[in-house]
């Protein structure tokens, strides 16, 4: 018998791949993924080397070409290559610049709220009944209200600024965390290993942070990249909206709404912000999509 | 069934109360002094200043306030517009339909595109039709709205100049309204062209409106029947001989709508945020536009009271959702 | 003339690590009226290899055949909407979940009907008639109010019955019985298998029946397949199985027969069945068989001819003797 098991160890042709390879053979699969991977990196690039690339100070005015077309159109001169908005700044400049103020109000938002959201999330898991329902409850009510409604009277009750935007965009958006930590916590915490932990005295600190949370990673981790881009979106539509970044801050969507009367005389002040903003998000979101489909082993092919 | 009706009833009160409270809270710690804002340029003496503080309460407790306004709130009064002099619960109810007739139109428009194309995508998957259609819905959920708006109309009404760039109707016609829908009164009215023109005015805003919750529907629906095909049931369908289409269309797409129900219902919140942005863009007269306009010119009640009834909404929807998952899922139905 | 015969038949799943193959080479023949028995561990391939003949397999499987014809028509060749004509008609297939074989959102009485109107030219009136008729050959008291139920309202064990009513709703030929009875309560399990034989011999179908258990092949097969990863390893009609095994792995499965125990401690089959990552070089049964030898775990092994039961197997039992030692 022993003899058996034995042979059944020699006989292995092929190993079981890592987990870490298997994750990157899985996102690697879907080629979408790596695009978007590949142009967040890019977009990364352009956010930290703003100053290098650009060819112009973003808020640098020059009086002697307003609306200049891209270069590639009629009227349109190598020195500005994507053209000027109507107070003569350089479209390529700001849009680079723009770049770090997007990936900034990502990183920043990201960090805040599933930082806050796991937390509460963990502690919600693994707390009585009344404090559970107390904390969930609450995040009931602050899912009811529009999250970008939420997030424009908080600006507005804060001040409009880039910062009050991503401490708003940050609290409307913690709730996800909140719901997703909780519900995987309380789904990790019936299974096996944890009660082993448990019996071989591991403490409650240790059990929440150690143990369980780990193990929860995964759905968070798909929820970090996909609420990365819901924050450049509604960081751009509250600036859009004249509650974000305030003129001349050349973010995305405040350069939209001060591009909007323009609409129809000078196309390219309005579309290459946003197709900034749609390219950046795409991006993310097919990283995130990829993310999933590697972690998720349930959506695996078998 | 009246159990799990009861049960999720219950859950509506707290939740009710809380959003009460932070629609109150909100707007105590708005900076600013509404009485100020509501004197406008003219000034106010420190005489009418201090009876005014008295006549809205200002000086009292602040637990005491929120009871006037929560007992008041169940009365239907959410006080009264410090620009309009109007009770926001009539402006609210003035504006509703403007906002209800948009968003009807938007998820009619995403369910009617976004369902088939989900499951098309499904029965095909990995086929160059399920990619392209899900590449183009990725790129539908990453929309900014706000500028695809903005395209829409540098193309649809600048460049080809088929359809107008805001409000409901021409300023040509005027009716009075009936039942709030354009759609609906300017058919009644009878005259050459409204409800053309009413049509002609919805067309971009829909599309706007309807594009993420199309784009969330199709990918919505296109999971939930990927999940529900690989289930032993449908191998059981298909072993009956079947024909694909009944297979799919029946009983595929019966079993992975309770999902999508309730991503369809979920997106209603979306809704509202994303009327906020179009509504603001094509000068649409409904809730969105009111609420933007409100904040900016600190009409703090409005803000407070819109807020809560947009709330309320939201939570309204979320529960007839709950049931309606209910009355389709016969696992609850019949418990 | 064989009902359905199988030639050669090879089913692969496409994997992200690559090919796996379920079903390896495998021939089978069913006679109209016979009861042949399919036994295996689980992931031995037995469902798979009848999945495949019904046209059941997800999109992620290649199925590659010599022959695979039902009443010597071509499956192969056959266009979707001809083999659904026989799918559910001709061929009707029952599973090991009850439970979540059925589909929750339709009544089963809708579900016993549907197959009726896919199949059969019959009206409404008729339909319900049927239905009813088939609740009771099933077992299933008050057929009318149980038509009206929803799966997840009954109990396994009448889930099963419906499932078995879906099935013979056309009189088919040849039912296939996946493992009909392993989700259910032991009290339930003979009562299922009793209908299914029952049912057998008074409409004259073939049945199939998947199954790991030793117990009810032999209370119900006439022939026995043993499949074991993948491959057939030894046919034989079910006396000749019990008293003469000639593949090891038959024996050792009969050596685990509780009733057949000799000591005080029953005999197990050391080991697992190979997944895709530990396939063996020669034989597949190599690592756990106690009989293997260097040429075993080398090359694999030939199928033996008919007369010791078509084992795939370098050393096949014959001897009195070797028996012996196997049971012991």
């Amino acid at each position: 018998m022993a003899d058996a098991s034995s042979q059944i160890a020699s006989t292995v042709p092929t190993s079981r791949p890592g987990r870490l390879s298997e994750f990157w053979r899985y996102f690697k699969e879907n080629r979408g993924a790596v695009i978007g991977l590949y142009i967040f990196a890019a977009f990364v690039l352009i956010a930290l080397g703003a100053d290098i690339l650009a060819p112009y100070d973003p808020t640098a005015q020059n009086r002697a070409a307003t609306l200049v077309p891209p270069v590639w159109q009629e009227g349109g001169s190598w020195s500005f290559p994507l053209g000027t908005d109507p107070l003569g700044r350089d479209m390529l400049s700001r849009l680079l610049h723009g770049a770090r103020y997007s990936f900034f109000v990502g990183i920043v938002v990201v960090v805040v709220a599933s930082f806050g959201g796991i937390l509460i999330g963990l502690v919600a898991g693994f707390a009585p009944r009344w404090l559970d329902t107390i904390i969930m409850r609450l995040m009931d009510i602050i899912l009811a209200f529009p999250s970008l409604l939420l997030a424009l009277v908080l600006v507005a009750i804060l001040g409009p600024s880039l910062t009050n935007a991503m401490i708003a965009i940050a609290l409307v958006l913690q709730p996800h965390y909140v719901r997703l930590t909780r519900a995987s916590v309380i789904n990790e915490r019936t299974k096996d290993y944890v009660t082993s932990a448990r019996v071989a005295g591991a403490g409650r600190l240790r059990l929440m942070f150690i143990t369980v949370l780990p193990n929860c990673l995964a759905p968070i981790i798909v929820q970090a990249a996909l609420s990365f881009s819901t924050a450049i979106l509604d960081a751009a539509a509250l600036g859009f909206l004249g509650m974000g970044a305030q003129p001349p801050t050349p973010e995305w969507g405040t350069m939209l709404a001060e591009a909007r009367e323009f609409i129809l005389r000078a196309w390219w002040v309005v579309t290459f912000p946003g197709l900034a903003i749609l390219v950046t998000v795409l991006a993310i979101n097919l990283m995130g999509d990829g993310l999933r489909d590697a972690l998720d082993p349930k959506l695996k092919r078998s | 069934m009246l159990k799990y009706f009861l049960a999720r009833l219950l859950t509506f009160v707290p939740t009710f109360l809380g959003v009460t409270l932070i629609s109150f809270a909100f707007i105590r710690v708005l900076p600013g002094d509404p009485i100020i804002v509501m004197a406008g340029e003219r000034g106010l003496s420190d005489e009418r200043y201090a009876e005014l503080v008295t006549q809205y309460g200002f000086d009292r407790p602040i637990w005491e306030q929120f009871w006037d306004y929560f007992t008041g709130v169940l009365q239907g009064d959410l006080g009264t517009s410090l620009v309009t002099k109007k009770p926001v619960w009539d402006e609210f109810f003035t504006l509703f339909p403007a906002t209800l007739e948009l968003s009807i139109c938007a998820i009619l428009f995403a369910m009617l595109l976004g369902l088939p194309a989900g499951v098309i995508a499904a029965v095909y998957r990995g086929k160059f039709f399920d990619r392209a259609l899900m590449s183009t819905a990725l790129v539908g959920y990453s929309m900014p709205i706000f500028w695809w708006a903005l395209l829409l109309i540098i193309v649809f009404s600048g460049n080809l100049g088929w359809t107008p760039v805001s409000g409901r109707i021409d300023l040509l016609y005027f009716f009075p309204p009936v039942t709030g829908f354009m759609l609906i009164d300017s058919a009644l009215s009878g005259q050459d062209g409204a409800f053309v023109s009413a049509v002609r005015h919805l067309i971009l805003p829909t599309i706007v409106l309807g594009t993420i919750p199309l784009a969330v529907i199709a990918r919505q629906t296109r999971s939930a029947m990927l999940e529900v095909l690989s289930e032993d049931y449908i191998r059981t369908a298909r072993a009956k001989g079947l024909t694909p289409s009944r297979v799919n269309g029946l009983h595929a797409l019966r079993n992975a709508m309770i999902p999508v129900i309730t991503v369809i219902g979920l997106s209603v919140g979306t809704l509202l945020a994303g009327a906020i942005l179009t509504e603001t863009i094509f000068s649409w007269p409904g809730i969105g536009k009111w609420m933007v306009d409100s904040i900016f010119r600190r009409d703090y009640p409005v803000v407070q009271g819109g807020l809560l009834l947009i709330a309320v909404m939201v939570m309204i929807v979320n529960l007839t959702v709950d049931l309606l998952y209910g009355l389709i899922n016969p696992k609850i139905r019949k418990r | 003339m064989s009902l359905l015969k199988l030639r050669n038949l090879s089913v692969e799943f496409a994997t992200a690590g690559g090919g796996f193959r379920a079903v390896d080479q495998v021939d089978l023949d069913v006679a109209p009226g016979e009861i042949l028995a399919i036994v295996g561990e689980s992931g031995s391939g037995k469902s798979v290899s009848m999945l495949a003949a019904m046209g059941l397999l997800p999109w992620t499987a290649t199925v590659t055949a010599d022959e695979m014809s039902f009443d010597g028509r071509d499956l192969r060749a056959m266009s979707g909407r001809a083999r659904r004509r026989l799918v559910g008609r001709d061929m009707a297939m029952i599973f090991q979940e009850p439970m979540s074989s059925l589909n929750p959102c339709f009544t089963v009485g809708f579900q016993v009907k549907e197959a009726l109107r896919q199949h059969l030219d019959l009206n409404r009136r008729a339909r319900h008639a049927r239905a009813v008729e088939l609740f009771e050959m099933v077992g299933i008291p008050d057929p009318e109010k149980r038509l009206g139920n929803f799966p997840h309202q009954m109990s396994g064990g009448m889930n099963q019955r419906v499932m078995i009513a879906i099935a013979i709703a056309c009189k088919p030929r040849l039912l296939i019985a996946d493992e009909p009875t392993t989700a259910l309560d032991v009290t339930i399990q003979a009562q299922i298998l009793d209908l299914l034989v029952s049912l057998q011999r008074e409409t004259g179908m073939a049945l199939i029946l998947i199954t790991h258990d030793m117990g009810v092949v032999a209370e119900t097969a006439e022939r026995v397949s043993v499949q074991y990863a993948g491959q057939k390893v030894e046919e034989q009609r079910v006396e000749g199985l019990f008293d003469t095994p000639h593949h090891p792995y038959t024996a050792a499965l009969l050596a685990a027969l509780p009733e057949r125990a000799t000591e005080r401690r029953l005999p197990t089959i050391p080991g697992v069945v190979p997944g895709q990552f530990d396939r063996p070089e020669g034989c597949l049964f190599s690592p756990r068989c106690r009989f293997a030898d260097e040429t075993c775990r080398r090359v694999p092994p030939p199928v033996q001819g008919r007369e010791l039961g078509l084992a795939r197997c370098h050393y096949p039992i014959t001897s009195d003797a070797r028996r012996k030692e196997s049971a012991s």
